[in-house]
C-alpha cells in the first residue's frame, strides 16, 4: 500500500510541475491545485499510514492514527483554497486587464530561453 | 561589587533612549533639544564616574543577563581599565560634540534628527567597548556602522555625504562580516563567546591550526573600521559629513574602535609572528602614506582626515610591535590623539564656518582676525607634531624609542626610518595648518570676513587644548589612566616605566629632532613639491572603488536577470530544479532510517482506486488544452484524495477534502466561464520534454522521499502520544485532531483563520480593482459574451436547491456541534454552509441570490476572527494565558448531560470565518458576472429570452426537415 501512496503522491507532483511550467494562467492554477494535493497527501502520509484507526478515542481501543499531521493538513487543505482563489483571481484579472491569459507578457520570444 | 555592575547596561542604554528625545524636543527650540541631547550622555557619564574609582583600583566590573543562552549569546558587560578608558572618550568628546553642533550646525540643518543619529552612534559605541559577550559586541559594531552611515550621511541633498555614507557603509559593513566569521572561529576555539573567557585561552587559541584564519577576518574588520592600509580609502570621503561628526567620529569613536578591539583582543590574538608582520606593516605603511598625502591635501578637512589614518597607523603599528611597552605608549597615543584631533577638527570646523572655505590656499593670515581659535588650532597643531610640553610629543617618543629597536625581517634600521619618515611628513603638515591657515599676511579676498567665534563654539577645543597642555606639562596626572589601561590590553603585569618629558638623550630624542628639522624643510619647499605630487600619476582609491561596486553591480543584475527574467515558467523551472537538486544533495549527504515497517498489503479496491487517479492525472496531461474536461478529470483526481482520506483513517481530512474539492471546482468553473475555453498550442517539442525531464524528476523524487519515510521510523519521538492522552482529560473532545485545531494548537488555528480571511479580503480588493479599470469595461461591453444555456436557470435545480437549504443548513450545524467528540467540527461545518449558500447562486443566479443576502461577507469574517479573539481573550480573565480553553458538563432537564467548551466558541469564529471567506470569494468572481450584464430572474424558471428565438428557429427547421424527410 505504502508503494501506491508514494507513486500516486509522485504522479501528482510530476502532472502538477508539467501543468505549472505551461504557459497559460488557467494550466499553471491547475498545476497548483495538483502540488497542493501532493504536499497535502504528503504531509498527511508523514505520520505513517494505518487502517480503521481512525484518531477519534473510544473505549477499548488503543492504536490510533497520528492525530498531529491530520490537523496540520486540515488548516492546509482550508488555506490551499484560499490561495486557488487569490490565483484564480489574480489570474481572471490579469486576463480581463491585459485581454490574454499568456503567464509572460512581454516576453516575444517565450522559446528563445530553452 | 555587584551593585556598581548593574550600572553598566545603564550606561550602554542611556543614549538609546535619549535618542528618541532630540527628534521631538527640537520642536521646544535648539537649546531645549540640545540639552536633552547632553542629558543622558551626562548621566552616563555620572555612572562612568561613580564606576571609575573601583576600576582604576584593578577592579573589573561585571553585570551579566542571559538572553539566548542556547546560542551563547547574554546580555554581559564589564568594566575594565580599556572599557574605562573608550568609554570615557566617547562619552567625554560626546558632550563636547553635543555643545559644539549647537553652536555649529545652521537653521536650515535638522537639528533633532543629527543628535538622534549622535545619540545612537554613541550608544553602539559604548555598547561595543562594554560588551563582554563577542556576540553583542558585533551587534553593537553592527550598529556603529550603520549609524555613522546616517551621520555621515547627513547633508542629504550633498552627493558627496551620500556617496561618502555609502562607501564607509559598503567597507566597514564588509569588514564587519568578516568580523563576524573571526569572532565565531574564535568563539568555537574556545568553546565560549564571553570575552573574558575567551581571554583566558590564548595557548588554546594560538595552537589552533583556525588562528590564523581567525586573525586575518577580526584584522579585517578592525583594518576596515581603523582606515588601515588598504581599506584607508573610505575615511577621507566621509569628511563630506558636518565637522561635528568628522570630529566625533574620526577622533575619538568609530575609528577608534578597530584600535579598540585589536587592544582587546590582544593579549591572545598578539605575540605571534603573523600579529607582527601583519599588525606593525599595516600600520607603518599607512602611517607613513596618510602622512605623505595628508601633506598634499588643500582641504582643511581633508588634510586632517589623513593625517587621522595616519596617526591611526602610528597607533595600529604599536600595537603590532606586540610588547608590553608598546602597549603603553599605543594607549597613550589614543588618549592624546583624541584630545588634539577633536580639538583640530573643532578647529577647521570654526574656520570653515566663519570663512566660510575650509580650501587651504584660500586662507593665510587668520592669526590676526581669529586670534583665540589661532592659539586654540596652535597648539593642538603643535602637539600633532611632537613638540616638547605638549602631549603628543610624550607619545611620539615613546612611539620612536619603540620603533628604534624593532627588527623587521632580521633588518634593525627599516622600521625606525620609516617611523621617522612618517614623524616626519606629520611635523610638515602639522606645521602647515598653521602656517598656511594662520600665519602670513591677512587677504582681502574670504569668501567671508572671518572673526572669532561665540564662546560656545570655541568652548570645547579650547577645554580639549588645555587637557593638551596640562598632560604635556605634567604627564603624571594620565599616568593613572594609562597604567590601568595598558594593563587592562596586555591582561598582565606592565613592565616599570613611567610618563616624563625628559629621558635623556635617547635614539627617539634624535629622531625626532630630525623629524621636526626634516618636517619644517619639507613644508619650505612645499609649493615646489606640490605640483610635482599632484601631477605624479597614481591610483585613486575612489575610482578603483567605484569600479568594483559597477562591476559587481552588473555581475548581480545579470545573475538576477538570468534567473528571473519576468517568466515565470522559466522562474518555476529554475526553481524545480534547484529544488530537486538540493533535495538530491541532502539525500546523498545525509543518513537515511532503514526501513523497518512492514508494508500494508495492497487490497483491490485501493488498487483500482488508485489506477483511477493514475489515468486521470495523466488524462490530465493528454488533454490539459480542454479546460473543462482537464477540470472534471481534476474534479476525479480530488474524490479519490479524499477516499484515501477516509481509508487511512482520517474521517475529518476527507470531509474537508470533498467540501473543498467542491467549492474549488466551482470557483475553477466560475472563471472558466470568462477565461478562454482551450490553451493554444505553444511549446516546441524540445520544450515540451524539457518540462516532462524536469516535471519526472520531482516526481520521481517526490514518491521516493515519499516511501522511505512510509518505511522508515520516526528520528525523534513523535509528540502525538501526548496529544492523544490529554485530548479527552485536558480538551474535553474525543477527536483528536479537532481538539489540536481548537485547543493543543489553537494560536496555530487563529492564525490561519486570519490568513483565510485576509485572503479573502485581497480577492475582494483585487475583483474591485479589475472591474474599475480596463477590465471592468471589457466586461461591460459583452465583447467576452460567451455560449449561454437556453435554460440559465434550470427548473428542477432551482427548486432542488431552495427546498435543499435548510436541510444542508441543519446538516452543517450538526457537524459543528458534533466536532469537538466525532469527525467534523467548525472547518467542515463552515464549509458545507458555504457550499449550501453557493448552490443558490448556481442554481437561481448570481444577481437573484445577491439581492437575499443580508449579511456581508466581510462582516462574517470579521465576527469569526472576533469571536475566536474573544474566546482568547476570556482566558485572561480567568487569569490564564490567551486561548487557554476549559470545559465542563451541563445537564439541561428533558435532554442528556451534554458539554460546554470554550473551545466550541471559538470554533464557532472558524466556523464564520470559512464561510465568509469562501462565500466573499466566490461573490467576488460573481460580481464579475453581473458586470457583464447579468439581470435577476424573476420566477425559478428562467428561459432566456435570446435564446428562445433561436431555439424555436432551430425547433422549425428541425420539424421542415422532418416533413421533408
Amino acid at each position: 500500500m505504502e508503494f501506491l501512496v508514494a507513486s500516486a503522491i509522485g504522479v501528482l507532483t510530476a502532472v502538477g510541475l508539467y501543468l505549472v511550467l505551461r504557459f497559460r494562467s488557467f494550466p499553471v492554477i491547475l498545476g497548483i491545485s495538483m502540488l497542493s494535493y501532493a504536499v497535502n497527501v504528503f504531509l498527511f502520509a508523514t505520520g505513517r499510514l494505518a487502517v480503521d484507526m481512525p484518531p477519534v478515542l473510544s473505549e477499548g481501543v488503543t492504536a490510533y492514527t497520528d492525530p498531529l499531521p491530520q490537523a496540520l493538513v486540515l488548516t492546509a487543505i482550508v488555506i490551499s483554497f484560499g490561495m486557488t482563489a487569490v490565483v484564480v483571481l489574480l489570474a481572471l484579472g490579469a486576463y480581463l486587464s491585459a485581454r490574454t491569459d499568456a503567464v509572460d507578457i512581454g516576453l516575444d520570444d517565450q522559446e528563445a530561453d530553452t | 561589587m555587584e551593585s556598581i555592575g548593574t550600572f553598566l547596561p545603564l550606561i550602554a542604554m542611556m543614549p538609546f533612549v535619549g535618542a528618541l528625545f532630540p527628534g521631538l524636543m527640537i520642536q521646544a527650540g535648539r537649546n531645549v533639544c540640545a540639552m536633552t541631547a547632553a542629558v543622558p550622555t551626562i548621566l552616563a557619564i555620572i555612572m562612568l564616574t561613580i564606576c571609575a574609582p573601583a576600576v582604576l583600583d584593578g577592579e573589573v566590573l561585571q553585570f551579566s543577563l542571559p538572553w539566548l543562552p542556547s546560542l551563547g549569546l547574554n546580555v554581559n558587560f564589564f568594566l575594565d581599565g580599556l572599557g574605562l578608558l573608550f568609554a570615557g572618550l566617547i562619552l567625554g568628546i560626546g558632550i563636547l560634540i553635543i555643545l559644539y553642533a549647537r553652536f555649529y550646525l545652521s537653521r536650515q540643518d535638522p537639528m533633532g534628527q543629527f543628535y538622534t543619529y549622535l545619540l545612537l552612534f554613541q550608544g553602539a559605541m559604548v555598547g561595543i567597548v562594554l560588551s563582554d559577550n563577542i556576540l553583542l559586541l558585533l551587534i553593537f559594531w553592527e550598529l556603529t556602522s550603520l549609524s555613522s552611515f546616517l551621520l555621515i550621511g547627513y547633508w542629504k541633498h550633498l552627493p558627496e555625504g551620500r556617496q561618502g555614507a555609502r562607501m564607509a557603509l559598503t567597507v566597514t559593513g564588509m569588514g564587519g562580516l568578516a568580523m563576524i566569521a573571526g569572532m565565531l572561529i574564535l568563539g568555537n576555539i574556545v568553546g565560549s563567546y564571553d570575552l573574558t573567557v575567551i581571554l583566558e585561552n590564548k595557548d588554546a587559541i594560538q595552537a589552533s591550526p583556525l588562528y590564523l584564519p581567525a586573525l586575518l577576518l577580526i584584522l579585517v574588520g578592525c583594518f576596515a573600521k581603523s582606515a588601515q592600509f588598504p581599506f584607508h580609502f573610505w575615511l577621507p570621503h566621509a569628511m563630506a559629513a558636518p565637522t561635528p561628526v568628522s570630529a566625533y567620529l574620526h577622533s575619538a569613536t568609530m575609528v577608534k574602535a578597530g584600535l579598540f578591539l585589536m587592544a582587546r583582543m590582544w593579549p591572545v590574538l598578539a605575540g605571534t609572528p603573523e600579529w607582527f608582520y601583519i599588525v606593525a606593516t599595516t600600520g607603518l605603511i599607512t602611517m607613513v602614506l596618510g602622512a605623505v598625502i595628508a601633506l598634499f591635501k588643500d582641504d582643511l578637512k581633508a588634510l586632517l582626515a589623513f593625517s587621522t589614518v595616519s596617526h591611526l597607523g602610528l597607533i595600529t603599528m604599536l600595537l603590532g610591535f606586540g610588547t608590553p611597552l608598546a602597549a603603553v605608549a599605543a594607549v597613550f597615543h589614543i588618549i592624546n590623539h583624541a584630545t588634539f584631533k577633536a580639538a583640530l577638527f573643532m578647529t577647521a570646523g570654526i574656520v570653515d564656518h566663519e570663512a566660510h572655505t575650509r580650501d587651504i590656499k584660500r586662507l593665510g593670515g587668520l592669526r590676526h582676525l581669529m586670534p583665540i581659535t589661532f592659539l586654540i588650532a596652535m597648539l593642538a597643531a603643535l602637539s600633532m607634531a611632537g613638540i616638547p610640553l605638549l602631549n603628543g610629543f610624550l607619545s611620539k617618543e615613546m612611539m620612536l624609542e619603540e620603533a628604534a629597536h624593532t627588527v623587521w625581517a632580521g633588518s634593525p634600521w627599516l622600521v625606525p626610518a620609516l617611523a621617522t619618515l612618517g614623524a616626519l611628513f606629520s611635523v610638515a603638515y602639522s606645521f602647515r595648518y598653521i602656517v598656511h591657515v594662520f600665519l602670513g599676511d591677512v587677504r582681502q579676498d574670504y569668501p567671508s570676513k572671518p572673526h572669532d567665534p561665540d564662546f560656545g563654539m570655541w568652548a570645547a577645543p579650547g577645554f580639549l587644548v588645555l587637557l593638551v597642555v596640562l598632560i604635556g606639562v605634567l604627564p603624571a596626572v594620565a599616568e593613572p589612566l594609562v597604567r590601568t589601561t595598558a594593563g587592562a590590553v596586555v591582561g598582565g603585569e606592565l613592565p616599570y616605566f613611567s610618563l616624563k618629558i625628559w629621558h635623556g638623550l635617547t635614539p627617539a630624542l634624535f629622531m625626532s629632532a630630525i623629524a621636526v628639522a626634516g618636517g619644517a624643510l619639507v613644508l619650505s619647499i612645499h609649493s615646489v613639491l606640490a605640483p610635482r605630487w599632484d601631477a605624479a600619476p597614481r591610483p585613486e582609491a575612489k575610482q578603483i572603488f567605484d569600479a568594483i561596486a559597477r562591476t559587481a553591480t552588473v555581475f548581480s543584475r545579470w545573475l538576477t536577470d538570468m534567473l528571473h527574467n519576468g517568466s515565470l515558467s522559466r522562474f518555476a523551472a529554475i526553481f524545480a530544479v534547484a529544488v530537486i537538486a538540493a533535495g538530491l544533495f541532502a539525500w546523498t549527504g545525509g543518513e537515511a532510517g532503514p526501513p523497518v515497517r512492514e508494508p500494508l498489503e495492497i487490497a483491490a479496491v485501493p488498487a483500482i482506486a488508485w489506477a483511477l487517479l493514475v489515468l486521470c492525472s495523466l488524462g490530465m496531461l493528454v488533454f490539459h488544452r480542454n479546460r473543462l474536461l482537464v477540470l472534471i478529470l481534476m474534479g476525479v483526481v480530488g474524490l479519490i484524495v479524499s477516499l484515501a482520506f477516509i481509508y487511512f483513517s482520517a474521517p475529518d481530512l476527507a470531509l474537508t477534502q470533498i467540501s473543498v474539492e467542491v467549492v474549488t471546482i466551482i470557483l475553477l468553473l466560475l472563471a472558466l466561464n470568462f477565461l478562454p475555453k482551450v490553451s493554444p498550442k505553444e511549446s516546441s517539442p524540445g520544450r515540451r520534454l524539457r518540462d516532462g525531464v524536469v516535471a519526472g524528476a520531482g516526481g520521481l523524487a517526490v514518491a521516493g522521499l515519499t516511501y522511505a519515510i512510509l518505511l522508515g521510523d520516526f528520528a525523534q519521538e513523535s509528540i502525538s502520544a501526548f496529544h492523544l492522552e490529554n485530548s479527552y482529560s485536558g480538551g474535553g473532545g474525543t477527536n483528536v485532531v479537532n481538539v489540536i485545531l481548537v485547543d493543543f494548537r489553537g494560536y496555530d488555528t487563529f492564525g490561519e483563520i486570519i490568513v483565510l480571511g485576509i485572503a479573502a479580503l485581497v480577492i475582494y480588493a483585487l475583483s474591485q480593482s479589475v472591474l474599475g479599470g480596463a477590465g471592468g469595461r471589457w466586461l461591460a461591453s459583452g465583447e467576452l459574451d460567451s455560449k449561454k444555456a437556453g435554460d440559465r436557470h434550470p427548473l428542477m435545480m432551482v427548486i432542488a436547491s431552495r427546498v435543499m437549504m435548510p436541510i444542508a443548513l441543519m446538516a452543517g450545524v450538526y457537524i459543528f456541534l458534533r466536532g469537538h467528540n466525532e469527525p467534523g467540527g467548525g472547518f467542515i461545518a463552515g464549509l458545507v454552509v458555504a457550499i449550501a449558500l453557493v448552490m443558490q447562486y448556481m442554481a437561481s443566479g448570481f444577481a437573484w441570490a445577491v439581492a437575499r443576502q443580508r449579511v456581508p461577507y466581510h462582516t462574517t469574517i470579521a465576527l469569526g476572527v472576533m469571536a475566536a479573539c474573544f474566546t482568547g481573550v476570556g482566558a485572561w480573565f480567568a487569569g490564564r494565558p490567551f486561548l487557554t480553553s476549559d470545559f465542563g458538563y451541563v445537564t439541561i432537564p428533558p435532554l442528556e448531560k451534554f458539554e460546554l467548551a470554550t473551545a466550541m466558541a471559538f470554533d464557532i469564529g472558524v466556523f464564520l470565518c470559512v464561510i465568509g471567506a469562501v462565500m466573499l470569494a466566490l461573490d467576488s468572481l460573481s460580481s464579475m458576472a453581473r458586470r457583464a450584464g447579468e439581470t435577476v430572474n424573476q420566477l425559478p424558471m428562467d428561459i432566456d429570452p435570446a435564446r428562445r428565438s433561436v431555439a424555436n428557429a432551430t425547433d422549425k427547421m428541425a420539424v421542415a426537415a422532418g416533413k421533408e424527410a
